[in-house]
């Protein structure tokens, strides 16, 4: 038997989160390390599973499968495809970053707040959250799956709750009383996408008799498995809704801007860039897989709300004065994007899609953590509270500018490639909505450079006078990233070489065809 | 003798016992009453064993008793620990578990 | 040789990398570094150069395969550069033109503490408009088009702490990205329709395509050259870009960025060939826009804004030219090679004159200039002299090659195309000439400011007057070297295409008529702003003036439909989410606390309660067992 090399890659940060947790208070600071020594050592762990994938080989690769809950026929499997190792490579890369930016957050508060704030439980949630959302980017059984699913809600909401902006930490009980508001809400709003699921997953096992994807996704090929259309429409909405509240898809995006305001800008990185690609990754891989006629029974419906989710999501993000928040509803607009390619059901749009979820998570994590540095030192979300930081912190202020770019999609950043692989996507089938969405590039460079126009230039406000430029460890976190947007702009070849594969076989799955150009020029 | 009169006199106990629990205000009372209680459910224990003519019913009378024993350990020193704090060992004070 | 073709976009990348990312250490030396390594693109730019000389005309296209960028099913871009005939002129240009201000703004900027920086920012300009001609693919050419639009808002924003600089930096990208939305439609199209974007095997299937979908995809590649080159409708960004530092506006808004567009025309010339309506679009947006900038460039009393209108209309004699097809491609592209000489001379010299009167840009604040700024007097007279067209100068060959081609397209868009030109010529020779009056002769006309600083005007150094001189000698002698022999037509032919056109009217009276016109343009300006002395406070002026002081109106036009209408809209859908799509939930979430709000009153804390309903419960049970077991 080979080394499980997939549960190591879940269980090192679970693991790793029980020893941060046991960390006695009084050396914080050794559990921070300790937290970022796992992340680092789960990081590394990610790169051996990207590099022993192999792209043209099976579908389902370092494959683990062991008997868990026999009377059921739930099973313990675990294996990736190109998607999935895309995915769990971007996760494990994020976390570092995650943890060193918020290497301050939790700190005790110096005044008198009787709050308690355990920094190792920050720490131990953060790694918990990544074991969780590893192990359902492998989990290849479709319960096993569900309760990683559902069980990531639980450290969320705690992190959620329970550590806001120091900004707003001061004493103040309006502060706290709103991030529980968030915090409920997130934990609300996906309970309830989760039971149904449950639900859809209790149904699966009624009609299959097991919980196995590719068993499931065989039978229902070679034809074995019949499923009457109600029921696999049924099951598939079961399914969709779980996913479309965690993604979000609009109208079911409210929670989101709340969770990200008043998270700090780590745990808001970890919410949008890497928690809610499960939702879409898990489109991908179950919608698509379990329910192909069903899916494709959706596509309109869903393609229009993706529709409304890009359009709306960055008009709404023109609208808002707070930093978080407009951040928040750009990544509405984009998770739009991203259904998008996941339901225009051609190579250009899924790859895009999948390469969108990569990107976007870089991207986010470079503006917001940026946004989470200025805002701790101004101690305000509001946008009309800065002006003129340029001037005063220039570095910030350039890394701020490359992540407003990369969240516009300019060419030769990551995002562009991908946003624009979805656009030619859905074009290609769907010129109409392929063009209305193309508005949302327009309204993109509306929202991120009113933002830093009204925040980077213009008069010094006496505010932001004295404010300091980058710290080094701020420029560890944002100079990597901002390294690999501009690599994965020009160089998108590594990941796109992985996913390609499985996007194909996602797309036989679904018995769907690339449409034909009108004149063979290629060759 | 009818072993069903033991029957009867079990039924009457216990219905002894649940009234005095509803009550009666004093937890004393009411903890007494609630051994009132099971001790009637021993008795029926031991006559069904008795009438079936096999040990059962009479295996089950001593898990009872432990479970009672163990209970009133649990049980008075909670009351006592509530009497030092509340000087009253009315068990309507000790509402606040409430919404 | 093809190797070298990545080095000269590799140079300046270098150069904006280095200068952007080496921090104060670099303050010193940072500025020579860009102009050093722009000067070693147009080293490298001539070396290829003489070698494609020295090639057959079939044999002078290079190309370059770097790297497979974008490998999806069916989806190939690739990095792949292509140098022919086309794009060498523009590598000569925007290599030329851009070391040139490069040195200029070594003098211009030496005060400025961010000065490194700038650099960094024109070098990236450089690299990313070298991008953009020497991609072999549109969505390559999409890179370098997104790119010169950053360097371009980085440069106009330059000094942001100036509201106004920042708002017109965004105002430029913004309209720009509504272009872009056509580029990248045009490349979806050409995808859905040829299956790859590539120049090659997209213009040489155009024949197979239906006109239907040849026609969408030139009037989307319009949409975005319209963005760019600021043609009606998406001009008005091109005057408040002239916030940015003069150096910036000679270089990118007058020499190369905005003639972006016509080089998108005239590279797709095989599909706008084959789209006569869009090719129509294309000759009007372009007569619209000449006239509409000419008109806006008289009424503007701050020179940079002048200039900026006569950009915008020359670039509309250009993209007319590209409009017209084979008859007018090359004729367009020499009017922009010409026009990159003299315009960007002109607004090296009005910085310069910028730079001897304490920033000052109103023109009737000028006056008389000519005894303090020789130099700055000659080159930028030489350069007016180009534009309006004197004869034997470079605007004369190019400016009467596109007029005579506009007649030449026969019927009566012939005759109404040529009209508007020669009209924008008359006009043109009038606001030059005003440009001229109003800022070299008369009497000076300038006052203390506020603090009782009087400026005096002096000549600028010399890092400043060389590149003007250089551009001047262009601006003299480039339209006869292309000119005279046709060794321009003939050079770029071979990938244009040319026809002679069958112009109802002789050249010889275009030229005469051209003259004509440009003698009473002249003489108005004199009789206005010659012979009577300038006010030093612009007057009331016509009806027209004034809607041209404010560049037609369009930009309150703008300003009430899109800005305004689109506040209302954003308002109100955040409002909406906040209330009927948050407040669905919220109220379901509400009913939900009030149904549990009643059924919490049970739970009343009187543990003899909870026994009671616990023995009813279990009474409930046991009733129900027995009567189960009775039925």
């Amino acid at each position: 038997m080979s080394f499980p090399l997939l549960t190591a890659t879940a269980a090192l940060p679970a693991l790793g989160a029980v020893a941060t947790a046991a960390v006695p208070a009084a050396r914080r600071t050794a559990a921070k390390w300790l937290a970022l020594f796992v992340s680092l050592a789960t990081l590394a762990l990610g790169i051996v599973v990207l590099v022993r994938f192999d792209p043209g080989g099976d579908r389902y690769q370092l494959t683990e499968s062991h008997p868990w809950i026999a009377d059921f026929g739930v099973r313990y499997e675990l294996g990736v495809d190109g998607i999935a190792v895309a995915l769990i490579a971007l996760t494990a890369l994020l976390i570092p970053f995650v943890i060193l930016a918020g290497w301050h957050d939790a700190d005790p508060l110096e005044t008198g707040s009787k709050r308690w704030r355990p920094t190792q439980g920050f720490f131990a949630l953060i790694l918990a959250v990544e074991a969780m959302v590893i192990i359902s980017f492998e989990a290849t059984d479709v319960f096993l799956f569900y309760i990683f699913f559902e069980a990531m809600l639980i450290p969320m909401y705690f992190l959620i709750g329970g550590f806001g902006d120091r900004a707003h930490e001061h004493g103040d009980e309006a502060a706290a009383t709103q991030r529980s508001y968030a915090a409920v809400k997130f934990l609300l709003y996906n309970l309830v996408g989760g039971l149904i699921m449950l639900a859809a997953v209790i149904g699966l096992y009624v009609v299959a008799g097991n919980f196995s994807l590719a068993e499931i996704a065989q039978a229902r090929a070679n034809g074995t498995l019949h499923m009457a259309t109600n029921t696999e429409r049924w099951l598939f909405l079961g399914f969709f809704f779980a996913f479309a509240v965690k993604a979000p898809l609009w109208p079911l995006h409210t929670w989101l801007p709340n969770a990200m305001q008043e998270s700090t800008a780590p745990v808001a990185v970890l919410i949008t860039a890497v928690v809610d690609k499960v939702g879409t990754f898990a489109m991908l891989r179950f919608c698509l897989q379990l329910f192909p006629e069903a899916s494709k029974w959706a596509t309109p419906v869903i393609l229009v709300l993706a529709l409304i989710s890009i359009i709306y999501g960055a008009l709404l993000a023109v609208g808002q004065r707070d930093i978080k928040r407009l951040v928040a509803y750009a990544s509405i607009s984009h998770f739009g994007f991203i259904i998008l390619g996941i339901f225009a059901m051609t190579s250009q749009g899924q790859s895009g899609a999948t390469l969108y979820m990569v990107n976007h998570g870089i991207s986010t994590a470079a503006l917001m953590l940026v946004a989470g540095f200025l805002i701790s030192r101004r101690g305000s979300r509001l946008i009309a509270d800065y002006g003129g930081v340029q001037k005063v912190a220039p570095v910030l202020a350039g890394t701020f500018l490359i992540g407003s770019l990369a969240t516009l999609s300019l060419p030769g950043l990551a995002p562009f490639v991908s946003e624009f692989l979805v656009l030619v996507g859905t074009f290609t089938r769907y010129p109409a909505i392929g063009i209305i969405a193309t508005f949302g590039i327009v309204l993109a460079a509306l929202y991120t450079l009113v933002l830093y126009q009204r925040t980077m230039t213009g008069p010094v406000k006496p505010e932001v006078a004295a404010m300091p430029d980058l710290r080094p460890r701020e420029l560890l976190v944002v100079a990597p990233l901002i390294v690999l947007l501009i690599f994965l702009g020009v160089y998108p070849k590594p990941v796109t070489d992985i996913v390609n594969p499985s996007v194909k076989q996602t797309l036989s799955d679904v018995h769907k065809k690339d449409p034909k150009p009108s004149v063979e020029a290629a060759k | 003798m009818n072993p069903v009169n033991y029957l009867y006199l079990s039924a009457l106990l216990f219905t002894i016992g649940a009234t005095g629990v509803l009550i009666r205000r004093n937890a004393i009372v009411v903890f007494m009453c609630v051994e009132l209680m099971l001790n009637a459910c021993n008795l029926a224990f031991v006559t069904f064993s008795r009438m079936h003519g096999n040990l059962d019913g009479q295996v089950i009378a001593f898990f009872t008793m432990v479970v009672a024993a163990a209970e009133v350990v649990v049980g008075l020193a909670i009351i006592v620990s509530l009497f030092r704090s509340r000087h009253s060992a009315s068990v309507d004070d000790a509402s606040l578990m409430k919404l | 040789m093809e190797n070298l073709i990545a080095l000269l976009v590799a140079a300046p990348l270098l150069g904006a990398v280095v200068l952007l990312c080496g921090g104060r250490r670099l303050d010193a030396v940072g500025h020579w570094i860009g102009t050093l390594l722009s000067s070693a693109s147009f080293v490298i730019g001539v070396v290829l150069f003489t070698d494609l000389l020295g090639k057959n005309a079939e044999h002078r296209t290079l190309m370059q395969h770097l790297w497979t960028w974008v490998p999806v099913e069916g989806f190939q871009a690739d990095v792949t550069f292509r140098l022919d005939q086309l794009s060498m002129t523009f590598v000569l240009l925007i290599t030329g033109v851009g070391s040139l201000i490069h040195l200029y703004s070594v003098g211009y900027m030496e005060h400025d503490e961010r000065r490194r920086r700038f650099f960094g920012y024109l070098n990236l300009f450089l690299a990313a408009m070298l991008i953009l001609v020497l991609a072999d693919n549109y969505l390559l050419l999409y890179v370098g088009w997104e790119g010169v639009g950053l360097a371009s808002y980085l440069l106009i924003g330059f000094w942001q702490h100036k509201p106004s600089a920042a708002t017109a930096a965004k105002k430029a990208f913004l309209v720009n990205r509504v272009g872009d939305m056509g580029l990248s439609i045009a490349i979806m199209l050409m995808f859905t329709t040829f299956g790859t974007f590539a120049f090659g095997p997209v213009l040489s299937h155009v024949g197979d395509a239906s006109e239907g979908k040849l026609t969408g995809i030139a009037l989307m590649l319009l949409l975005a050259a319209c963005g760019k080159s600021a043609q009606v409708p998406l001009q008005s960004w091109l005057g408040d870009a002239m916030e940015g530092p003069t150096p910036v506006s000679a270089l990118i808004h007058a020499a190369t960025m905005v003639t972006a567009g016509v080089y998108l025309i005239v590279r797709s010339g095989a599909i706008f060939n084959a789209a006569p309506d869009a090719q129509l679009v294309v000759t009007v947006v372009g007569a619209v826009t000449l006239l509409f900038g000419a008109i806006v460039g008289c009424a503007k009393d701050d020179i940079k804004k002048a200039l900026a209108g006569s950009t915008m209309s020359q670039i509309g004699y250009m993209v007319l030219a590209a409009g017209l097809g084979p008859i007018g491609y090359v004729f367009a592209i020499m009017h922009l090679v010409t026009h990159g000489f003299f315009k960007a001379g002109l607004f090296l010299g009005a910085g310069s004159v910028m730079h001897g009167m304490n920033d000052e840009v109103d023109m009737r604040k000028y006056g008389g200039l000519r005894k303090y700024m020789p130099v700055t007097f000659i080159t930028f007279g030489l350069g007016y002299l180009a534009i309006i067209g004197f004869p034997g100068l470079s605007g004369f060959f190019s400016k009467d090659k596109i007029i005579e081609a506009a007649f030449a397209k026969g019927g009566t868009e012939g005759w109404i195309l040529g009209g508007a030109a020669l009209l924008g010529a008359a006009i043109t020779a009038f606001y030059m000439t005003r440009v001229m009056l109003m800022t070299f002769f008369g009497e000076k006309r300038w006052q203390p400011d506020e603090n009782g600083h009087e400026p005096h005007p002096h000549e600028s150094p010399r890092t400043m007057t060389i590149p003007m001189i250089v551009l001047a000698f262009g601006s003299v002698f480039a339209g006869g070297i292309f000119g005279i022999g046709d060794r321009f037509l003939h050079w770029l032919e071979p990938v244009t295409g040319h026809e002679e056109g069958n112009s109802p009217v002789s050249a010889l009276t275009v030229t005469l008529a051209t003259m004509v016109v440009l003698v009473i343009g002249v003489a108005i300006a004199w009789a206005q702003y010659g012979r009577r002395p300038v006010p030093a406070v612009a007057p009331r002026g016509s009806l027209l003036t004034r809607a041209a002081r404010r560049d037609l109106l369009q930009d309150d036009f703008n300003h009430v439909v899109l800005v305004r209408g689109g506040e209302h809209l954003t308002r109100s859908l955040v409002y909406v989410d906040h209330t009927l799509v948050d407040g669905v939930v919220n109220g379901t979430a509400a009913s939900m606390g009030g149904l549990s709000g009643r059924l919490r009153k049970l739970q009343n804390g009187y543990a003899r309660s909870y026994a009671v309903s616990m023995f009813g419960g279990a009474a409930i049970l046991v009733a129900a067992t027995l009567l189960m077991r009775a039925v």
